[in-house]
């Protein structure tokens, strides 16, 4: 009797697969690795894929210099332990050459990662980027293909996508576009947390529950930090919080947890009753499409 | 033991998919605090009084300005020791395509009829469709029996009908049917005090109980390698010589020990490991993403199948009969050359004859020279290479092909193999 499978082996399976078809149809593709949760399950995914064989494309994280210290030595030491190649390009590169311009100087980057990917797109002549996001996250992402085509611009059209049967993934597109793929589209946020559970994976410290301090802003938490100052009227506290999700700094907010095992994690994510953007994003708040839009500008 | 059941909503447009996937999500208690304060925060700003529940997939900005869905919403949620993966299709029949994206994955299809409306083209035509990906469970939800005061003989015109239809097409789903109001909330969830003439079960009773099949185990073995793992750089003397062949397993099982043959090459060899990352496992089955080792030296790479040299084998087929879903604006152009796509397998094709397309409306199979967009056909298609084809209905993976445009790389048609040659 061979054991029956469970939706966690369902899901790695088809992840799995997913990626083998970027390497078995693309000629140039990269894998975006944040130092965040989800992509720290693609790793693993893609040990599972490729090794004993290293992994058919290099690790591409589109820094925009206003992330947290824990989260790039931690991005860095997990590259150099796979011993697979890192290329990191700066959003502060895009504002040295002109082709981002902040409106404010404290403008928050996260937006403009858009501009340094789509250069190193073309810098690298990547036909495939590998992404972690998942469908459970919002409302637009809820509509994308595992495999989406982005044009020359790097831009997503949600009227107009492809049809996508069955597991036959169609990874070609015409010169000077490219596709992204999404292996853990079907995955929810517990899902998540169940496979690093499960798989004993490690992450950066500041997912688990720590004192910071922070302010409230708009029913969040806005972390302190010198980016980042307290404004005029604010009081500055210290809870005990952990991240949900790990971006840059102006934009992503901790909740409030005393959860500083997998385990304890575990609980709190079966039973919130807040989605995880809607817990973490600072920027999200301010128009109902937010994020369709910057999709459609060429963002993850 | 845990199990998933994929599901879509589809049906003509406005019947109600989007509000019943909202209602089922919400009666469940699914939804989390932020996103329905999002949607109560929309709802009111257009004037409603009470949330407008298809705002739950109907997540896109063209979507929410013209009041229908253009794509398929993914959403999750579990129910007692159940997942279900929702797909929320659109009726519009320009956006049919994305219907049957939905479709090819699932293995349960709520139709929706509008009770006044009856059944339209587009209800058919999506009846048809899940019929033809063959999905095994078919629940009709007779929806917005509020508008006719849930009187049961509005309902049973509704299942005559459609037994009619079903009948006449031969469809072979089991059928549910469930008089409701996903706008109220009546036998979505809840049962609700308006139909207490109806005593079958609720939608979401019918979502649990939906017997699912855990892959295609008993079937013969097909892998299709999609890659293939040569760590030559290595100076591991072991490394040195490894040959892995990346693939998921389509059908069937497979051990360690076991003889294969390469398809379309029908070389043989035997399997000396099966691993995931590196790590060595007995056995691979039905769904596994491995990596099999051979004993001999082979010629094997991607678009190869691997099957068992002591089962069945499929066709190695230069010309196949297939049912045929034109997806894209563009017609067919019969002489054109397309890119046939079959498991990792890319061959080229032309479409050497359209033996009949379906008529929708009366269910004939009339003569056809073209294909457009939503067309339903019978085709045969004449391959350069062989693919192993086994019939769709008896292994999905090795049955089913796409078409690519060479001119787009587009998706143009899917097809499901009736016969091979
Ligand atoms: N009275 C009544 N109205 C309903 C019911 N279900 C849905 N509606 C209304 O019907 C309209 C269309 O509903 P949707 O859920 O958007 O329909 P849909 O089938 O998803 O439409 P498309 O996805 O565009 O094909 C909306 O105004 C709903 O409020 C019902 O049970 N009773
Ligand atoms: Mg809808």
């Amino acid at each position: 009797m061979i054991a029956p499978r469970t939706h966690l082996d369902r899901l790695e399976a088809e992840a799995i697969h997913i990626l083998r078809e970027v390497a078995g149809q693309c000629q140039n593709p990269a894998l975006l690795f944040s130092g965040g949760k989800d992509s720290v399950c693609l790793l693993r995914l893609a040990e599972k894929a490729f090794r004993p064989g290293r992994f058919p494309f290099p690790l591409l994280h589109i820094d925009t210099g206003h992330n947290y210290p824990e989260v790039i030595a931690f991005r860095d030491r997990r590259a150099a332990e796979l011993g697979e190649r890192l290329i990191v390009r700066s959003v502060e590169d895009s504002i040295a050459r002109g082709t981002v311009r902040l409106a404010r100087p404290d403008e928050s980057r996260n937006r403009h990662q858009s501009v340094t990917l789509r250069e190193a797109i073309e810098e690298f002549g990547f036909d495939c980027l590998i992404g972690g996001a998942r469908r459970d996250e919002e409302k637009a992402r809820a509509k994308e293909r595992v495999f989406s085509v982005r044009d020359e611009f790097g831009q997503w059209d949600p009227k107009n996508q492809r049809p996508e049967l069955w597991r036959l993934y169609n990874a070609k597109v015409p010169a000077g576009g490219h596709v992204r793929a999404f292996p853990i589209s079907d995955w929810t946020e517990l899902d998540v947390w169940q496979y690093i559970a499960r798989e004993g994976l490690e992450l950066p410290s500041i997912y688990f529950a720590h004192p910071r301090p922070c302010v409230r802003r708009g029913g969040l938490l806005a972390p302190v930090t010198e980016l980042t100052p307290a404004r005029e009227g604010e009081t500055v506290e210290t809870p005990w919080v952990r991240f949900r999700t790990v971006g840059d700094i102006t934009c992503t907010a901790p909740v409030e947890s005393r959860a500083r095992t997998i385990e304890e994690i575990l609980r709190e994510t079966a039973a919130t009753t807040i989605s995880e953007r809607g817990a973490t994003r600072l920027d999200d708040q301010t128009h109902e499409a937010s994020m369709e839009q910057r999709k459609r500008e060429g963002y993850f | 033991m845990d199990t998933v059941l994929r599901f879509l909503t589809c049906g003509s447009v406005d019947d109600g998919k989007s509000t019943l996937i909202g209602r089922l999500l919400y009666d469940s208690r699914a939804l989390l605090v932020d996103t329905l304060e999002g949607i109560e925060r929309t709802s009111r700003r257009r004037g409603a009084t009470a949330p407008d529940l298809s705002l739950v997939t109907d997540g896109l900005i063209a979507e929410r300005e013209q009041g229908i869905t253009i794509d398929v919403a993914y959403r999750y949620f579990r129910s007692g020791a159940r997942t279900f993966i929702i797909a929320d299709a659109p009726g519009h029949e320009q956006y049919t395509r994305n219907m049957v994206t939905a479709a090819s994955t699932a293995q349960l299809a709520v139709l929706l009829v509008d009770v006044r409306q009856g059944l339209t083209a587009q209800t058919r035509r999506h009846a048809l469709l899940a019929d033809l990906v063959g999905i095994p469970a078919l629940a009709i939800a007779v929806n917005k029996m509020d508008l006719v005061d849930y009187d049961p003989a509005a309902f049973e015109a509704v299942v005559y009908a459609f037994e009619d239809f079903a009948e006449a097409s031969g469809l072979r789903a089991r059928r549910h049917y469930i008089p409701m109001s996903a706008l109220l909330g009546d036998m979505v969830v809840e049962r609700g005090e308006h139909l207490p003439w109806y005593l079958g079960p609720t939608l979401l009773e019918v979502l649990e109980r939906t017997p699912v099949e855990d892959g295609a185990r008993d079937e013969p073995f097909r892998f299709p390698v999609q890659w293939v793992c040569r760590p030559r750089e290595s100076t591991d003397p072991l490394l040195h010589d490894y040959r892995g062949l990346a693939g998921q397993v389509a059908a069937g099982t497979l051990a360690v020990g076991e003889e294969i043959a390469v398809l379309p090459s029908g070389r043989r060899s035997t399997v000396t490991s099966i691993e995931v990352g590196g790590v060595p496992r007995e056995h691979a089955v039905a769904g596994d993403s491995v990596m099999i080792r051979l004993a001999d030296d082979l010629d094997v790479g991607r678009g190869d199948l691997l099957v068992r040299a002591d089962e069945s084998a499929p066709t190695l087929a230069r010309s196949i009969e297939a049912d045929l879903v034109w997806l894209d604006p563009a017609p067919l152009a019969p002489r054109r050359t397309y890119l046939l796509r079959h498991t990792t397998r890319e061959v080229q094709a032309r479409i050497e004859a359209i033996e009949w397309n379906l008529d929708v409306a009366t269910l004939e199979r009339v003569p056809a020279h073209e294909l457009a967009m939503n067309d339903i056909a019978r085709v045969r298609v004449k391959l350069a290479q062989p693919i192993a084809a086994d019939r769709y209905e008896a292994l999905r993976d090795t049955g089913s092909f796409l078409l690519l445009d060479p001119a787009t790389w587009d998706t143009v048609a899917a097809g499901m193999i009736r016969g091979a040659r």
